[in-house]
């Protein structure tokens, strides 16, 4: 009896153990788990450190030879060595600031067809198809344009803007010079179809947010359906609207390989909307892997570092914005 | 008498501006459809007329001869494989510490939203940090280097859609689960993740499709190359970069192949965002 018994007290004296040590090992791999998710997401804050610290290192040679005037100078002479911003900081600004002035009407429009006008068993086809519009890739866009779009744009639309436009005075320096097809405008035109999704499918889920209640009240007054959309709709979701389109002026101001093809890459600034231009990303695109020197390369980094200063405001002003809406809707 | 009738003039007046803005809103749709259908048959059309066995079987020609994509084919097919296999388990481990971890720490919300900032940043500034990072110091172009910056692009991508889904498995799994003595990390690994697999699954398909058409942070870290190579030590060829590179040069054989290629990636794109959207539709 007494060997059983203490058996069974050694057997259990052991279970007690390996339970001891089964718990210890499971807080181990607990305590390892967490810190490895933990140390995954400072990774992902090491990524922009390092991005921002890889883009200082690679142009400090530019800030040293130029400093400010980096910014401010027009020319972009590989031979002697002379670089300036200012003209790829322009083409970017100017062609997504125009993207952004066709994109944002017609977005919002789609966005309203879709809350307010499209038949129930359209609207999913219609949502899915202008979201593969944001599927294909930039590339595609790039290839398009410039074997299809420009030469239609060539011989159709720009012909009639210079005939029309190019007469009134203000609007001359605009739609001034030969239809090259390639350039400013067309640069615009594409980047204005590759972020229409982005602008529709964050205004098409803010328009849902509005409470049914609101719009049944101003319809009951009377109200038209447009004027529901502009006194009530609209004003309510603001904040995500003008989010959502700060995102695509993100979008639009760091896209490459589209702008690439159809910009035009001459590296100065031109008054004319139809002239030939570059922007930050077509420069560095084009002339990266063939720059020699520090200098050259320096120059190019410089740009990017540029440009990713300018999206990283405008992207987190857009955030700010679409999250203090969030916030808003979890009070 | 005169009074209904200014009330009318007015109501006509207000039903005249609401049918023209509903059918410029018609019309704004009309115009987006119209894009993808004129981009989309442009490329079927251009993008047919350029494909033929040749493309999946020989190497790409030089100029003025014909030939295929097969090199860039597997050139992208390995770099997106490693951009996947890097970028994934950084990604979904981010996204657990986010979403069962951190939740509201302040360590949280800053990657939160410098993930957020990721996900738009401009990839051809991932180009350059990749060139500053590797290319640089190794002193030559290279696959690895290629398909690390695309892993740069997974992340933010894969992080965002992991935290999503686990937020949407409920919490009484997880309570039921610790009731039943289990430990947290066990929780996560056996239970969530089971849960939210559908889902996490989605983000990563969702994410090749994202990098198998990028471009811009390839053209300096992978380079390109004119002939078979499948060592992650020397430049690579891929679709984008082969596709821009032959679209922009006066050779009729470049440029067909260009549209061959532009369909192969539009068509596994596509492909793939459908095959991510039926998923996510299945479990909802």
């Amino acid at each position: 009896m007494t060997d059983i018994a203490l058996k069974t007290a050694a057997d259990s004296g052991i279970k007690r153990d390996s339970r001891a040590e089964a718990l210890a090992r499971f807080r181990l791999s607990d305590t390892l788990f967490a810190q490895l998710t933990r140390a995954a997401a400072i990774v992902v804050l090491l990524l922009l450190g390092g991005v921002i610290q890889s883009l200082i290192n690679g142009s400090l040679a530019v800030w040293q030879e130029f400093g400010f005037g980096f910014f401010t100078g027009t020319s972009w002479n590989p031979v002697t060595e002379r670089f300036g911003a200012a003209p790829a900081i322009y083409g970017t600004l100017v062609s997504s600031v125009l993207a952004m002035l066709i994109a944002v009407p017609i977005g919002i429009g789609i966005a309203v067809f879709l809350t307010e006008l499209c038949p129930m068993a359209l609207r999913r086809p219609i949502g899915i198809a202008v979201e593969l519009l944001a599927g294909i890739p930039s590339i595609i866009y790039g290839i398009w344009g410039l074997f299809i779009f420009a030469p239609f744009l060539q011989a159709t639309v720009q012909p009639f803007l210079i005939a029309t436009l190019g007469n009134v005075p203000g609007l001359q320096g605009l739609f001034a010079g030969p239809p090259y097809g390639i350039g400013l405008l067309t640069a615009s035109l594409v980047l204005a179809v590759m972020v229409l999704p982005f602008i529709t499918s964050i205004s098409r889920d803010v328009f849902e947010t509005v409470p049914p209640m609101l719009k049944e009240s101003a319809y009951g007054l009377g109200c038209t359906t447009w004027e529901v959309v502009r006194h009530v709709v609209i004003p309510y979701t603001r904040t995500g609207v003008i989010g959502g389109c700060m995102l695509a002026l993100g979008r639009a101001l760091g896209e490459t390989m589209a702008v690439t093809f159809v910009v035009g890459n001459a590296n100065k600034i031109a008054g004319s909307l139809l002239a030939p231009a570059t922007t930050i990303s077509a420069t560095i695109a084009n002339e990266f892997t063939e720059a020699t020197g520090d200098l050259y390369t320096g120059a190019l980094i410089g740009l990017g570092l540029i440009l990713f200063m300018i999206t990283f405001v405008v992207l987190s002003a857009a955030r700010l914005m679409l999250l203090r809406l969030e916030m808003k809707k979890g009070k | 008498m005169a009074f209904t009738d200014a009330k009318l003039a007015k109501y006509g007046r207000r039903a005249r501006g609401n049918r023209v803005w509903m059918t410029l809103c018609m019309a704004a749709t009309a115009v987006g459809l119209a894009m993808l259908a004129l981009i989309l048959g442009a490329l079927v059309m251009k993008g047919v007329a350029g494909l033929s066995p040749r493309v999946f079987t020989e190497m790409t020609p030089p100029p003025g001869s014909a030939g295929g994509l097969l090199n860039p084919i597997v050139g992208s097919l390995i770099m997106t494989a490693i951009g996947v296999v890097v970028g994934t388990p950084l990604g979904v481990l981010a996204g657990t510490y986010l979403a069962e971890y951190g939740q509201h720490s302040r360590l949280a919300s800053v990657v939160r939203f410098i993930n957020d900032i990721l996900l738009s940043a401009p990839s051809i500034v991932i180009g350059l940090f990749i060139y500053e990072l590797m290319v640089r110091p190794m002193g030559h172009f290279s696959g690895i280097a290629g398909g690390v910056a695309l892993s740069v692009i997974v992340v933010p991508v894969v992080l965002r859609t992991t935290e999503d889904m686990l937020r949407l498995v409920p919490g009484q799994l997880r309570e039921a689960a610790f009731a039943l003595g289990m430990p947290r990390s066990l929780v996560i690994r056996r239970v969530v993740y089971k849960a939210a697999r559908t889902g996490m699954v989605t983000g990563v398909l969702l994410a090749v499709a994202r990098i198998s058409g990028e471009t811009a942070p390839l053209l300096f870290t992978a380079l390109n190359n004119q002939f078979f190579n499948a060592s992650l030590n020397q430049p690579m060829a891929s679709l984008p970069v082969v596709i821009f590179q032959f679209a922009m040069s006066p050779y009729k054989e470049w440029q067909d192949l260009a549209w061959a290629g532009a369909l192969l990636i539009t068509v596994s794109v596509l492909g793939l965002s459908i095959l991510a959207r039926s998923l996510s539709a299945q479990r909802s």
